[in-house]
C-alpha cells in the first residue's frame, strides 16, 4: 500500500524538504500512524471517486426513472457500514499498540512547558540534568515522556516520532515514543498557547545509545570553568546585570527558575526555542534585542548593556557546552 | 362566503409599517430576511479576516499582522463564522421559509423572533466593538482556560467574548423555542409527522440539539465569567478547579454545533434537489431517520476534539467508534440524493451548480472526518492545518454551498426577480475553484506537520508554495462572493422578474403569488402529500382562490391556524400579536445590561436589566387575549375555538420547551458539580467538609416542597375558586420562596464556602446563585400574575400566566430539591 502510493506522494510531500512531516518515519508509532494514513488515504479516494462517478454518471447518462432504494441501502449503509467497522478495528489495534508498547526500563524524561519554551528534565540522571527546547534519546530505546505545564495548556508534538499529547495544569499526562533511526526531530507546541505559539519549537536528537550516555553525563555536570578572560568578564556580566535572577547557571550563584536552564546553553542546537540557530551573535542579538526577535516573550530587552558587555556574555554562554 | 370583498382586510392586518417604524414588525418574512442579510453581513466581515490571515502565512516570517492581531483576527474568525454567521443565517432561512413551507402565516411567537434577532445584531456588534478599544478576543473560538483566564488574558477580550456571546446566543434559543411549537403544532390540516418536509423536520431536529446543546455553553461562559471577574475557581486546578472541565462543557456544545450548521444545509438540498430533478426524494423516509439519529448520535462525539488530552483508552475507543457511525445518517442522506438525481438530467440552473459542488466537496470532507475520528491518526493531525482543511470542507462544502444554492432559489420568493444565471456560473466558477486552491493545500500542510493558530513559520519546513497557494485561492474565493453579493444588489432592483414558482418546486413556500406578498398565500390549504403544489392541484387551486382556511382575518387581526399535533385536525385560530417596539426595547435593555457587566459597571447593568424586565412585562400583559369572536368560521364550514386556556395550546408548549432548555442548562451545572466531585482526590476539601449544616439542608428541601406546592395549587384554585383563590396561593409560594431564599442566603455566608477558597465552595454557591435566581423568576412571573388577576386581564377561563407561574415554581423547587441532594450527597 504505501509502497504503491509512494510515487504520488513523493511529489508533494517529500519534494520538498519537511523536517516536521509525520510521514518521514523517524519513530515507531509515527511510522504506524502513517501506515495507517496510507490506508485511509487509498479508501478515501475510492470513495469520493465512486460519489463523483455516480453522481456525474448518473445524473446525465439518460432520462430514467429515479433510482431506487436499494442505492441508499447498498451506498448508503452496507458500503459505510463494512468499510468503517474494518477501519475502526484497524485504528483501535494500532492505538492501544502504540499505548501499551512497553520495555522493562524506559528512559524517563520529564517535559515541563512554559509560554513559549520547554524545560527538559532527566529525573534518573540526578536533580543536575536540566535544559531547553532541546532533548535527546538514544536510538532504539523506549522513552516515557512525562508531560506537564508550569502555565497554559501546551501540546508536546514531534511528528516525525509521535503523536500529540496535551500538557494540561494539574495533571501529567505520559507519551511513549521511541526514535527507529539517528536524526535530528523537530516539533512544536501544537495547542494554541498564547502571543509566541507560533515560536515554541523544540528539537529531539537521537543518537546511539554511547552517545547518549555520554552526552547526559555532560549534562549533569556543572558549567565549565571560563577559560579566557572574555568569558571570565561574561560570566561577572552575566551575574551583574541580575541575570541569575531567572536563569540557572550550575556552578555559579544564577539560580533562577523563570527561565531556561543555562547551564549547557552551548551545547543546543537553537536558542529561543526554535527561533534562531546557537551561536555568539545569535545570543548577543537575543539578550540586546528579544522582544524584537519573539515579542512578548517573558525575557526583558537587555539593551542597556555595553555592546562589550553583550558580547563577553554571549561568548560565555556559547562556549558552555 | 364573501372572501373576495374581505381579502384587503388581511392585506391591511399582515401590512409592514412604514418608514423607520418598520423596525417594530415581528413577522417572520421580515424578521427571516433581517436575520439572513445581518449574518451575511457578519459572514463578509469573518471573510476579510480570513484574507488578512492568509495574507499574513502567504510567505515565511511575512509581517502583515503581528502576533497579536493574527491571534485576535483568528479568534474572531473563528467566533463569527460559528456564532454570528452560520448559526444565525440558518436561523433566519428557518424563521423565514419554515412557516410558509407549513401553510402558516407566521411563527407562534412572532415577537420573541424579532427580540432574539435583536438580541444576535446587538450582540454582535457588542462583541466586534472590542476591536475599536483594541482588545478583541485573542484566546481562541474554543476559550480553553487558563489561556483565556484572568491571569493569562488580563485584558478584556475573553470577557467580551464571554458576555457578548452569551447576549447573541438568546437568539439561538428564541429560535429553538419558534420552530419546535411552530413545527408541531403550525401545521396545515392534513400534513401529517410522515408529509413534513425534510427541511422541517431538520429544523425540527436541530431545534432539539440547541436546547440541550447551547445551554451547557451558556453555562460554561457564565462560570468561566464568574472565574474571571470574582475568582470564583471553577477552572483553576491548583484550587480543586479542573480546565478540563471546560473542555467537556465547550465541545459538548461543540459537536452538536456542527451538525446544528449542517442538518439544515441537508435539508436546504433535500429541498431543492427534487425540484430540480422534478421528481420526490427517493427515501424521505429514511432522510427523516438520518437527520434525527445524526442529531442524536452528534451528542455522543465530542470527545473526539479531545483525543490528545490523555483520557482512558477505553473511552476513547467508544468516542471513536461513535465519530466514525455519524457517517452512515450521512451516507445514507448523500445516496438518496444520487438515487433522485439518477436519470433525471437537471437544468444547471444556479442553484443545481451549487447543490453539484456541495455533494462533491462534502463527501471529500466527510472522508477526512473519518480520518480524524481514528484516535491515532489524529494524534498527529489534531490541531494542525489537516484539521482546518477537513472542517472547511465539511462547513463551506456542506453549508456555504447550500446556502449559495438557497439564496438563488429563494431569491425570487422574496424579492420577485431572479439572479443572473450569466453571472452564477462566473460566482460558483471563482467560488469552488478559489476554495479547493485554498483548502486542498492545508491537508498537506498538516501533514508536514504545520500546527493551527500559528501566526507565521519558518523557511525551510517545506510550508512555502503551499501556504502561497492557499493565499491566492482564498482572494479567487473572495472575489467570487464580491460577485455574488454584487449580483444580489443588482437583481434586487432589476433582475429579470421571476413567474409565480419559478422552478417549479412542490413545496408549499411557493403556494401564492412570486413574490410573496406579507400576509402569505389568500387562504391557507389541505394538503394530502409531501409535494403539495405538484400532487394535490385541486386544494392548490382552492386554497390560491381563496377558499381555504382563513382567507379573511376572522379574529379581526394577524392569526394562524392551530391544528392537532397528531390527528391535524383544525383546532384553534391563533391571535398573533402585530408590529411592536417591545422586542427591540428588550433587546436594548438586555443588551445595556450585558455591557454594563462587561466594564463591570452598576449604573447600566441596572438599568438596562430594568428595562428589559419592563418591556417584556409589558409584552406579557397582553397576551393570552380572547379574541371575539371566540369560535369563529375558518372556512371549510368549520368553527373552532380562537382562545383556548389548555395545555394544548401553543404558549403552554412554549413554556415548556423553555423549561428544557432551562432545565439542560441545570444538567450542565450539576453535571460540573459532579464531574469535579469525581476527578478531585478528596471532595469536599477537608478543610470544607460539613461546612453546610444538615439540618439547614433539610429545613430547605422542606421549604421547598411548600413552595412547589403552592405553586402547582393556584392553576388549580384559579380553575375552583377563581381569582382571589389563585392570587393566595401565589401568594403563599412568594412568601415561601422568600424564606427559602434568605435562610439559603444566610446558610451560605455564615459558612465556611468562601466561594474563592475552592472549586467546591464555588460550584456549591453556583449551585445556590442558580436557585435564587429561578425562585426570583418565578417571584416575578407570579408578580405579573397577580397584577393581571386584579387588573382583570387574567382570570378563570384565562389562566395561562398563572399556569406558567405554577410551571416556574415547580421548576425552581424540582432543580432546588436536586441541588441540596446533591450536596448532601457530596459530603456537605
Amino acid at each position: 500500500m504505501r509502497r504503491a502510493l509512494a510515487p504520488a506522494a513523493a511529489l508533494a510531500l517529500a519534494a520538498c524538504d519537511a523536517p516536521q512531516s509525520m510521514l518521514q518515519g523517524g519513530g515507531t508509532a509515527a511510522t504506524a500512524i502513517a501506515d495507517l494514513w496510507w490506508v485511509m488515504l487509498t479508501g478515501a479516494l475510492a470513495v469520493v471517486a465512486l460519489v463523483t462517478g455516480l453522481v456525474a454518471y448518473g445524473t446525465w447518462h439518460g432520462r430514467t426513472e429515479s433510482g431506487s432504494l436499494r442505492f441508499v441501502y447498498l451506498g448508503g449503509l452496507a458500503l459505510p457500514v463494512a468499510a468503517l467497522s474494518g477501519l475502526l478495528v484497524y485504528s483501535a489495534g494500532v492505538g492501544r499498540e502504540l499505548e501499551t508498547a512497553t520495555e522493562a526500563a524506559p528512559l524517563r524524561v520529564e517535559v515541563i512547558g512554559h509560554q513559549w519554551w520547554w524545560e527538559v528534565r532527566y529525573p534518573d540522571a540526578g536533580p543536575g540534568a536540566v535544559l531547553a527546547n532541546e532533548l535527546r534519546v538514544p536510538v532504539g530505546r523506549t522513552v516515557v515522556l512525562e508531560l506537564s505545564t508550569a502555565d497554559v495548556i501546551h501540546s508536546f508534538w514531534v511528528p516525525a516520532l509521535a503523536g500529540k499529547v496535551d500538557m494540561t495544569p494539574g495533571r501529567t499526562a505520559r507519551l511513549r515514543l521511541r526514535a527507529e533511526s539517528a536524526g535530528t526531530y523537530r516539533g512544536q507546541c501544537a495547542e494554541f498557547c498564547g502571543a509566541q505559539h507560533a515560536r515554541m519549537a523544540l528539537h529531539v536528537v537521537a543518537e546511539s545509545p554511547a552517545r547518549f550516555r555520554d552526552w547526559l553525563a555532560g549534562q549533569t555536570r556543572p558549567a565549565a570553568e571560563p577559560e579566557d578572560d572574555l568569558r571570565r568578564a561574561g560570566r561577572e556580566a552575566f551575574l551583574a546585570a541580575g541575570c541569575g535572577a531567572c536563569h540557572t547557571v550550575r556552578g555559579t550563584d544564577a539560580a533562577g527558575t523563570v527561565g531556561p536552564d543555562l547551564t549547557h546553553v552551548g551545547g543546543r542546537l537553537t536558542i529561543g526555542a526554535g527561533v534562531l540557530p546557537n551561536n555568539i551573535g545569535t545570543i548577543q542579538g537575543w539578550i540586546a534585542d528579544s522582544q524584537t526577535i519573539k515579542p512578548g516573550n517573558r525575557m526583558p530587552a537587555f539593551d542597556r548593556l555595553e555592546s562589550t558587555e553583550l558580547r563577553a556574555i554571549a561568548a560565555w554562554l556559547a562556549g558552555l557546552e | 362566503m364573501s372572501a373576495e370583498a374581505d381579502r384587503p382586510s388581511l392585506n391591511e392586518v399582515w401590512r409592514a409599517p412604514r418608514g423607520l417604524a418598520v423596525l417594530s414588525e415581528v413577522n417572520n418574512t421580515k424578521v427571516g430576511v433581517w436575520y439572513v442579510l445581518a449574518a451575511f453581513g457578519f459572514f463578509l466581515a469573518g471573510g476579510i479576516l480570513a484574507l488578512l490571515m492568509r495574507l499574513q502565512l502567504a510567505l515565511p516570517l511575512l509581517g502583515v499582522l503581528d502576533h497579536q492581531s493574527y491571534n485576535q483576527i483568528f479568534t474572531m474568525h473563528g467566533t463569527t463564522m460559528m456564532f454570528l454567521f452560520a448559526v444565525p443565517i440558518l436561523e433566519g432561512i428557518g424563521v423565514y421559509v419554515v412557516p410558509q413551507m407549513l401553510g402558516a402565516r407566521d411563527l407562534p411567537f412572532p415577537r420573541l423572533s424579532a427580540y432574539g434577532f435583536w438580541c444576535y445584531v446587538l450582540g454582535g456588534l457588542l462583541v466586534y466593538s472590542s476591536f475599536l478599544i483594541g482588545q478583541a478576543p485573542d484566546a481562541g473560538w474554543f476559550m480553553y482556560p487558563p489561556l483565556s483566564g484572568s491571569v493569562y488574558s488580563p485584558h478584556m477580550g475573553s470577557d467580551f467574548w464571554l458576555l457578548g456571546l452569551t447576549f447573541v446566543e438568546i437568539s439561538a434559543l428564541s429560535a429553538a423555542i419558534e420552530i419546535t411549537v411552530g413545527v408541531i403544532k403550525f401545521r396545515p390540516p392534513g400534513m401529517t409527522f410522515g408529509r413534513i418536509p425534510v427541511l422541517a423536520w431538520a429544523y425540527l431536529t436541530v431545534a432539539w440539539m440547541i436546547v440541550f446543546a447551547f445551554p451547557p455553553l451558556l453555562v460554561a461562559d457564565i462560570l468561566l465569567e464568574a472565574e474571571r471577574a470574582l475568582d470564583w475557581p471553577f477552572f483553576d486546578a491548583t484550587r480543586g478547579g479542573d480546565p478540563v472541565l471546560w473542555q467537556h462543557l465547550f465541545w459538548f456544545f461543540g459537536h452538536p454545533e456542527v451538525y446544528i450548521i449542517f442538518l439544515p444545509a441537508a435539508g436546504l438540498i433535500s429541498t431543492m434537489l427534487p425540484t430540480f430533478a422534478r421528481r420526490p426524494l427517493v427515501g424521505h423516509h429514511y432522510v427523516v431517520a438520518a437527520t434525527i439519529a445524526t442529531g442524536a448520535i452528534s451528542f455522543a462525539l465530542w470527545v473526539h476534539h479531545m483525543f490528545a488530552v490523555g483520557l482512558p483508552h477505553l473511552s476513547m475507543s467508544l468516542f471513536s467508534a461513535a465519530s466514525m457511525a455519524v457517517a452512515i445518517p450521512s451516507g445514507i442522506q448523500v445516496f438518496a440524493w444520487i438515487a433522485t438525481l439518477w436519470g433525471s438530467r437537471p437544468a444547471l440552473h444556479a442553484p443545481m451548480l451549487f447543490i453539484l459542488g456541495f455533494l462533491f466537496l462534502f463527501v471529500a470532507g466527510g472522508v477526512t472526518g473519518v480520518m480524524v475520528a481514528s484516535v491515532p491518526f489524529d494524534w498527529q493531525v489534531h490541531d494542525t492545518h489537516f484539521v482546518v482543511a477537513h472542517f472547511h470542507y465539511v462547513l463551506i462544502g456542506g453549508m456555504v454551498f447550500p446556502l449559495f444554492a438557497a439564496i438563488y432559489y429563494w431569491f425570487p420568493h422574496v424579492t420577485g426577480r431572479l439572479m443572473s444565471e450569466g453571472l452564477a456560473r462566473w460566482v460558483f466558477g471563482l467560488v469552488f475553484v478559489g476554495f479547493n486552491l485554498t483548502f486542498f493545500p492545508l491537508h498537506i500542510l498538516g501533514l508536514l506537520g504545520m500546527p493551527r493558530r500559528v501566526y507565521t513559520y519558518l523557511p525551510g519546513l517545506g510550508l512555502d508554495w503551499l501556504n502561497l497557494a492557499a493565499t491566492v485561492g482564498a482572494f479567487v474565493m473572495a472575489a467570487g462572493v464580491g460577485l455574488l453579493v454584487f449580483d444580489a444588489v443588482r437583481s434586487a432592483r432589476t433582475g429579470t422578474p421571476a413567474a409565480d414558482n419559478p422552478w417549479g418546486a412542490g413545496t408549499l413556500e411557493w403556494l401564492g403569488p412570486t413574490p410573496q406578498p406579507p400576509k402569505g398565500a389568500a387562504s391557507l390549504p389541505r394538503v394530502s402529500s409531501l409535494y403539495p403544489l405538484w400532487m394535490d392541484r385541486e386544494e392548490i387551486d382552492l386554497a390560491e382562490s381563496g377558499g381555504g382556511y382563513l382567507a379573511r382575518a376572522v379574529t379581526g387581526g394577524r392569526e394562524t391556524l392551530r391544528t392537532h399535533w397528531r390527528s391535524t385536525a383544525a383546532a384553534q385560530v391563533v391571535a398573533l400579536p402585530g408590529p411592536s417596539w417591545l422586542p427591540l426595547l428588550a433587546a436594548i435593555g438586555t443588551g445595556a445590561a450585558f455591557t454594563g457587566l462587561l466594564f463591570k459597571s452598576a449604573p447600566p447593568t441596572l438599568a438596562g436589566a430594568a428595562l428589559a424586565a419592563l418591556a417584556l412585562a409589558l409584552w406579557a400583559w397582553d397576551t393570552d387575549t380572547v379574541p371575539v369572536p371566540a369560535r369563529p368560521e375558518i372556512g371549510h364550514g368549520e368553527r373552532v375555538p380562537s382562545h383556548l386556556d389548555t395545555i394544548g395550546s401553543h404558549a403552554w408548549w412554549g413554556g415548556v420547551v423553555a423549561m428544557l432548555i432551562d432545565l439542560s442548562a441545570y444538567a450542565a451545572l450539576a453535571g460540573s458539580y459532579v464531574y469535579l466531585w469525581v476527578v478531585s482526590a478528596a471532595w469536599p476539601p477537608p478543610a470544607l467538609a460539613g461546612a453546610l449544616p444538615h439540618g439547614a439542608i433539610a429545613g430547605g428541601a422542606v421549604l421547598l416542597a411548600a413552595v412547589a406546592a403552592a405553586g402547582i395549587i393556584a392553576p388549580v384554585a384559579l380553575r375552583r375558586g377563581g381569582s382571589a383563590a389563585a392570587a393566595l396561593a401565589l401568594g403563599v409560594a412568594v412568601a415561601l420562596a422568600t424564606a427559602v431564599g434568605a435562610g439559603g442566603a444566610l446558610t451560605l455566608l455564615n459558612s465556611a464556602l468562601a466561594p474563592t477558597a475552592h472549586a467546591y465552595a464555588a460550584v456549591v454557591w453556583a449551585l445556590g446563585v442558580y436557585g435564587a435566581a429561578h425562585l426570583l423568576v418565578a417571584a416575578l412571573i407570579s408578580a405579573l400574575a397577580l397584577l393581571r388577576l386584579a387588573a382583570g386581564s387574567a382570570g378563570r377561563g384565562r389562566g395561562m400566566v398563572v399556569r406558567l407561574a405554577a410551571l416556574a415554581w415547580a421548576y425552581a423547587a424540582a432543580t432546588g430539591l436536586a441541588s441540596l441532594a446533591l450536596v448532601a450527597a457530596g459530603g456537605g
